[in-house]
């Protein structure tokens, strides 16, 4: 059971009020820069409403996620009250005092930096410790999931850790190591800055400390989906799990190979050399694998409930499925974003194929069809399952939930494939608004509008989301049943000592990354001549 | 529903045969990727732009390669065309590019304050320009041609009016411009 239920809920409602709020900036972004009307020209308001929508979606949301539910999943799983709850508490307090110091000056118009900062423009001091505060305020939750799996390991010598733990704590950790890059270049280039004690910024080593995030921040947010597909779904569909074993293997690639990739985001950039270029692309090609592991195991899986269920043939047991349970068809709808995203991903991490996209809004198309897409419905799925065991009452309407699901899939279609579209065309992203009068500015307005309606299908989704959830509140109360996790095919007995521990992932993980962004920041640092002015935003400190 | 332990391990035997060979054909479609990537990158030599060069932003106007009347498009002796072009809040200069079709050009660009980038619509042209190094990359022009070329990277509040042109002319046109005056931008 869930002993420390108000600390579960205090996060997941924090981090799905403020994704409700901000995705009404993000849909008011689409529609005053399209063409729709013509009575907004501050482009100032555009971009402190980008740099909230991003910090939100990107930092707030996701963390305050994976925090309640690695609390609840690990309460669950070890079958042992949460050690350290004032702890926990404290990491919640430090996340509110971040996001309101982050979003005060933003609101103001101080930090209009976007959430990916661009130095040398600097912003308010007070934007960056807040970032700053809500990455610590996580980083205790790293702190706890770690400490928690120790004293279960202690109490239970030899026993297998439950795959549910294993997953969070490798989400955690991969994490802890992740959110250094941007830590790095937030305490010792930016926020010295932002304060007034120091002038110059080098600009491209700002942009490598950020790629080290950048892109290991979205295996992050990835781990709550990727734990719910291996034990949430399998389990709420009548199915068995394929394969304990494959899922540990997956969990621990994403760990090893999520990290040492970031400079695919500097493919373009002038101050990193075309050998490390090469090499992350490599490696981003190598972290499709443990994707498209889970691909198979968790079709596999689904195969088996729907066997049971006595599905037959070789296609026709897909008919058999139970589509009307919610959880399936979150699955169903992810993998299909999940496709399309990927295959997106594997053209932006080719080498040559990215020079007709970068940052283009086909990039943003990409992100919002993975994370926004993929991941966020699978968080719906997660709340959908863990709600009646946390309020003690009865789930609503099955045809509402799944109205919702399908809203979201549909919204998010029709919103990312004309961004697709638009950034062949070579239409970059992050503008407030666009010149249609130019030459093939129509075939670009058209692709504008229809994103804004699929975000207006978005927003409808999300307030259907939330009202189930509040509805929920006051539903009749029920004993619900003691909380299950998918049982595997064949059930580890003992486990090797790689797969029952992280301990030498994560040592392959900072050994790959020093390898890999090593020698480009070392280079970097020592290019005293790359120092360059700040150009302050907002007015100076 | 009990089994005997030999039929047990002989399910779990075929499952973990079963997704080793997922495994690996998985990784031989990702070897092929890499391979392609590989191949083309050393048959057409489709490179990033590759080199670390930096340059002191505050002192661009003053002398050196991008003072301005370096700036915009030039001959080399060995027939090949240099552009110089410098990124600033919010504009490119030259504001229109001009460049002969079907000859090898060099891009050489860097940014005289914040981070900006810039993409030529219609072809493959895509860098970030950023103070304090030059982003260097070569190409060629099919045809002539008119294209857009914006400012990609956020760049301050004016970012979405940071438009420039390339305008792609035939290489006899191209000459003609060069033969009075040594760079070459659209305004001549």
């Amino acid at each position: 059971m869930i002993y420390n239920k108000r600390l579960v809920l205090a996060h997941f409602w924090l981090a799905f009020a403020v994704f409700g709020a901000a995705i009404l900036l993000g849909e008011w972004q689409m529609f005053i820069r399209s063409p729709l009307h013509g009575w907004l020209r501050n482009a100032d308001l555009y971009y402190r409403s980008v740099t909230a929508h991003g910090t939100v979606m990107g930092y707030v949301f996701p963390t305050l996620v994976a925090m309640g539910f690695g609390y609840a999943f690990s309460e669950l799983a070890l079958r042992q009250p949460l050690i350290g709850t004032r702890w926990a508490w404290a990491g919640f307090y430090l996340i509110i005092v971040g996001t309101l110091g982050a979003a005060i000056p933003v609101g103001l118009g101080l930090d209009s930096v976007l959430y990916t900062f661009y130095p040398p423009m600097v912003g308010h001091a007070s934007y960056y410790i807040g970032v700053v505060l809500v990455v610590v305020g996580s980083w205790i939750w790293v702190a706890l999931m770690g400490v928690n799996l120790y004293a279960w390991k202690r109490a239970h010598r030899g026993a297998p850790v439950p795959l549910a733990m294993f997953a969070t704590v490798a989400g955690a950790y991969l994490w802890a190591w992740t959110a250094v890059g941007a830590a790095l270049e937030l305490l010792f280039q930016l926020i010295p800055v932002a304060l007034g004690w120091s002038s110059s910024i080098n600009a491209g080593l700002a942009r490598v400390l950020f790629s080290w995030t950048l892109h290991a921040i979205v295996y992050f947010w990835l781990m709550p989906a990727y734990i719910a597909f291996y034990t949430i779904v399998p389990r709420a569909i009548g199915g068995r799990l394929y394969s304990d074993t494959m899922a540990r293997i997956s969990f621990a690639l994403f760990l090893v190979f999520a990290m040492p990739i970031g400079i695919h985001h500097l493919f373009a950039d002038p101050q990193v050399g075309a050998g490390f270029k090469f090499l992350h692309s490599v490696f981003t090609a190598m972290v499709s694998v443990p994707t498209l592991l889970t691909v198979f195991t968790i079709c596999a899986s689904v195969e088996i409930a729907s066997r049971l269920r006595g599905g037959k043939g070789a296609f026709g047991w897909v008919k058999a499925l139970p589509w009307d349970n919610p959880q399936m068809l979150a699955l169903a709808l992810s993998f299909v974003m999940l496709g399309f995203g990927g295959a997106g991903g594997l053209i932006n991490m080719s080498y040559q194929l990215n020079s007709t996209i970068h940052n283009t809004q086909w990039v943003t198309a990409h992100f919002h069809l993975i994370f926004a897409g993929a991941i966020v419905i699978m968080y719906f799925a997660i709340a959908y399952d863990l709600w009646p065991h946390l309020t003690g009452r009865a789930m609503g309407s099955l045809r509402l939930i799944r109205t919702q699901l399908w809203l979201w899939f549909i919204g998010m279609i029709v919103l990312t494939f004309p961004w697709h579209y638009a950034g062949l065309l070579g239409m970059p992203r992050r503008m407030a608004f666009y010149d249609y009068t130019a030459p093939g500015g129509d075939t670009e307005a058209l692709t504008v509008i229809m994103s804004v309606v699929g975000g207006a299908i978005l927003v409808v989704s999300a307030a259907i989301f939330l009202t189930v959830l509040w509805r929920n509140h006051r539903a009749p109360q029920i004993a619900p049943e003691p909380y299950t996790f998918s049982k595997p095919v064949h059930e580890p007995a003992n486990l090797p000592w790689a797969l029952n521990g992280l301990g030498l992932w994560v040592g392959l993980m900072i050994a790959l990354t020093l390898t890999n962004y090593g020698f480009p920041i070392a280079q970097l640092m020592r290019l005293h001549e790359a120092q360059v002015p700040a150009v302050y935003v907002g007015g100076k400190p | 529903m009990v089994q005997p332990a030999s039929e047990l391990h002989g399910s779990a035997d075929v499952a973990a045969r079963i997704e080793r060979r997922w495994g690996f054909a998985m990784l031989g479609i990702v070897s092929v990727l890499v391979a392609i990537t590989i191949f083309m990158g050393l048959s057409t030599a489709m490179m990033p732009p590759s080199r670390v060069e930096t340059i002191d932003p505050t002192t661009l106007h003053v002398s050196g390669e991008f003072a301005e009347a370096n700036l915009g498009s030039v001959y080399e002796p060995d027939g090949s065309v240099t552009v110089h072009v410098i990124g600033q809040q919010y504009s490119f200069t030259p504001q229109c590019i001009v460049v002969p079709a079907e000859t090898p050009v060099t891009f050489r660009v860097t940014s005289a304050d914040v981070i900006h980038g810039m993409l030529v619509t219609g072809t493959n042209i895509n860098a970030m320009v950023e103070p304090g190094f030059i982003a260097t990359f070569k190409t060629s022009f099919d045809a002539p041609g008119d294209h857009l070329m914006p400012c990609h990277e956020f760049c301050g509040t004016g970012h979405e009016g940071m438009w420039a042109n390339v305008r792609v002319v035939d290489k006899n046109a191209f000459t003609r411009l060069t033969s009075h005056a040594r760079r070459a931008t659209c305004d001549l």
